[in-house]
């Protein structure tokens, strides 16, 4: 029996999955190789030399690295957690968005934790995390969560897709090499539309998305755990929780949109990706950028007003043009007020300038886990007296910036890969619900 | 505390314990601070070094050699033992002395400092004074609650130590310590031919490994050989004394005196109690002090530094 979906338009459609990649694609492909060439050379050097090679001294403990870290791990937590929702309450308009957003989900939490694998000096040492692991470190909190939570985020994505690689497996349309055709069916794992079938991914389905709502919520607040367990102005905040975790889901709808847009662009998916898409996932923006707002507001206020000595050493830093002042405008005033002000006015809420916003809030929410990072180590409880520049301030070197092109660059191969194997709209789905008209 | 101390004692010992060799202090180590018991005649004995030369070394430089300690028993703490250190800044003239020393005895580099010496001023009227800061070992440990494979850990005695086989270099430690006591190796560490000699024990925390953190020990392996940290005997002043709680005594090399007594009678205090760590270190306050805040700028080498330095005490830069 052959598993076959009633709607040929999606199949036609989505045809070019089976299509030979562009040109052009290749070329980008290769231009991803070689931003990671060069960063395998950077770690060569780390490993190599040891972390002198980088930006990172006795204050500045951790540096750019850890900044990623956060930012990938943001945005993955984002993508399962939109995905989750989405599918739990059933919005509407959900299809074509979940499966960018789990697919996201797991790119991000494959490429995040690699950053900081870069920061520990004995990776050689590196299984001790799990034969002499200690309970009480927020650290080991954090492998336990990351590593649960990776394997959840996996399993939601391919619950999601196992429909589609049947479609590939037995479409006759669409034009698979022979290795292709045998992996889909590897992966179908044997799906043919039975009722039971689709009753069993359906209740495991919901079942992970129960689970995985609750696990971000948990899983950010470790992530700013580690911060917020230290004596350090800046960190030792009771809003860290909270905090981390509405930056992370606003900062990957951020990037949700704007693979929606290049996605749209690329393959043709106007008529999925529809403009009322994305001012839909610009309401889910701004509502999340303003409560992130008042969080930040809150937070700098209170350590502002009360002046304790640490904290306002650190706002003042923040606060000074000639130190953090740029970043500290672009990421909490601009990265919060831009999307509002493109969603309040009508004629603004176009797919191109909601995708603007959304890059926008993606660099200012980079920078801002930069300046969570590095401002609060710059600022110690004792005064530094060095005259070594780099002990009293930190400054990425190539080898860091190297490594952290690379991250970018797997990121993006990982999800330009992905799409050429798996369709980026779940076409399955879509047909099982009649076609594209969904609304 | 033992007559014929020299500089050098603590290298040349360390160095000899792993061979099993007897010896305290070789007679190659020398030109240190009091070496008039080396020039004396005195018996000879003849001892083969861990090199297999024939070396002759005089009898009263000869102990028994006591093998470092094992991993379980350095994390265990020398029983019975609360070790404490109170520092007196009345008397610190920046002398430098416990930093070069404590390099000398952990092998260390000269720009790596698990003794720092700061000059502090608290506030606009008060005038400036030089602040020598260990590791405090803190009861209440930010470090070691952070640590996510017990690499460092708090001990019966007191200590908060290090184990640097089993350090991954994750820095969670030196992000949480609010004193910045702790120090990265950032590169293969450059070791004299005799660091490489030593096997390493937490207690002596020598040789330096790559990747890992470390930090100022309070030197037990001394203490178990009941000796004063190379720190406390070298300074010329006496600043720090070290003692054990249990006992209430504390000493400095020159005198013993009783610690809880010591800390009512001048009000000492610990640094930032408000941060709930309980450091095992106590201070007394900079009153009646011996020495001008000046004359500690003559032992900093670096122009800038001793031009920072000068800034702070001529001008109002609360720091």
């Amino acid at each position: 029996m052959k598993y076959k979906i009633d709607s040929n338009q999606i199949q036609e459609d989505l045809s070019w999955i089976s299509h030979p990649p562009s040109k052009l694609w290749w070329s980008w492909i290769i231009f991803l190789l070689l931003c990671i060439a060069i960063g395998m050379y950077a770690l060569y050097l780390q490993i190599a030399e040891g972390h002198i090679v980088t930006g990172m001294r006795d204050n500045v403990v951790w540096g750019i690295y850890i900044a990623n870290f956060i930012f990938f791990l943001g945005l993955s937590y984002a993508g399962a957690i939109i995905g989750a929702f989405f599918h739990l309450f059933k919005v509407p308009w959900r299809r074509p968005i979940i499966r960018i957003s789990s697919l996201i989900a797991v790119i991000g939490a494959i490429v995040g934790p690699v950053f900081i694998l870069l920061c520990i000096g004995r990776l050689d040492r590196l299984h001790y995390l799990f034969i002499h692991a200690r309970i009480q470190s927020p650290i080991i909190w954090d492998v336990f969560a990351i590593s649960t939570y990776i394997v959840a985020a996996i399993l939601f994505l391919y619950l999601g897709v196992i429909k589609d690689f049947a479609v590939f497996r037995d479409s006759s349309e669409l034009n698979f090499s022979r290795w292709r055709r045998k992996f889909y069916n590897l992966m179908a794992i044997n799906y043919q539309g039975k009722e039971e079938q689709k009753i069993i991914i359906n209740k495991t389905r919901n079942l992970l998305a129960i689970i995985l709502v609750p696990m971000v919520v948990i899983i950010s607040s470790i992530l700013s755990w580690i911060f917020g367990m230290t004596l350090r102005p800046g960190w030792h905040s009771t809003i860290f929780g909270p905090y981390f975790v509405l930056a992370a889901i606003y900062s990957g709808t951020g990037a949700i949109i704007v693979a929606m847009w290049i996605f749209r662009k690329m393959y043709n998916l106007k008529k999925y990706f529809t403009d009322r898409h994305f001012v839909y996932m610009g309401v889910v923006l701004i509502i999340l950028g303003t409560g992130y707002g008042y969080f930040t507001f809150s937070e700098y206020l209170t350590s502002w007003y009360a002046s304790d000595k640490w904290d306002s050493e650190l706002i003042d830093k923040l606060l000074d043009p000639e130190y953090y002042g740029v970043w500290f405008f672009i990421s909490n005033v601009l990265g919060i007020l831009i999307p509002i002000i493109v969603m309040v006015f009508k004629k603004l809420r176009t797919p191109g300038l909601i995708t603007l916003a959304s890059v926008i809030v993606l660099i200012s929410l980079w920078i801002k886990r930069y300046l969570i990072v590095v401002p609060t180590l710059e600022t110690t409880l004792i005064p530094i007296q060095d005259i070594r520049p780099e002990y009293l301030f930190y400054s990425p070197t190539w080898v860091e910036y190297a490594l952290t092109l690379a991250g970018f660059a797997s990121f993006f191969l990982f999800i330009s890969l992905a799409s050429r194997f798996i369709t980026i709209i779940p076409m399955s789905e879509l047909a099982e619900e009649g076609g594209i008209n969904i609304y | 505390m033992k007559s014929e101390k020299c500089g050098c004692s603590g290298p040349s010992r360390r160095d000899f314990l792993k061979t099993g060799v007897v010896a305290l202090c070789g007679a190659a180590a020398c030109g240190c601070s009091g070496g008039s018991n080396l020039l004396k005649e005195e018996e000879k004995i003849k001892l083969l070094s861990p090199d297999g030369e024939l070396i002759e070394v005089a009898r009263s430089q000869i102990g028994p050699a006591v093998p470092p300690v094992g991993k379980l028993e350095a994390r265990e703490g020398i029983p019975g033992r609360k070790f404490v250190m109170v520092i007196d800044l009345a008397k610190c003239n920046n002398a430098r002395k416990c930093i070069t020393s404590c390099q000398k005895m952990h092998y260390s580099p000269s720009d790596v400092e698990w003794l720092q010496v700061k000059l502090m001023k608290d506030n606009d009227q008060a005038s400036p004074y030089w602040f020598p800061k260990t590791c405090f070992h803190c009861d209440n440990p930010p470090c070691v609650k952070v640590c996510p494979v017990d690499a460092t850990y708090k001990r019966s005695d007191g200590l908060v130590l290090i184990d640097n086989d089993r350090c991954i270099g994750c820095k969670f430690c030196m992000a949480a310590c609010p004193y910045s006591t702790r120090v990265f190796n950032w590169t293969e560490p450059e070791l004299s031919e005799e660091a490489k000699m030593c096997s390493y024990s937490p207690e002596a925390s020598v040789p330096a490994q790559e990747g890992t953190v470390e930090k100022c020990d309070f030197c037990p392996d001394m203490a178990r050989l009941g000796e004063l940290p190379d720190c406390v005997t070298s300074c010329p002043n006496g600043v720090f004394y070290f003692g054990d709680e249990n006992e209430d005594t504390v000493t400095n090399g020159e005198e013993t005196v009783r610690f809880s007594q010591l800390i009512k009678d001048k009000a000492g205090y610990r640094y930032m109690e408000e941060l709930g760590t309980k450091p095992r270190v106590y201070y007394l306050p900079p009153t009646d002090r011996i020495f001008p805040v000046e004359r500690g700028l003559e032992n900093v080498e670096s122009d800038p530094l001793r031009e920072m330095f000068k800034d702070i005490i001529d001008g109002s830069p609360t720091i």
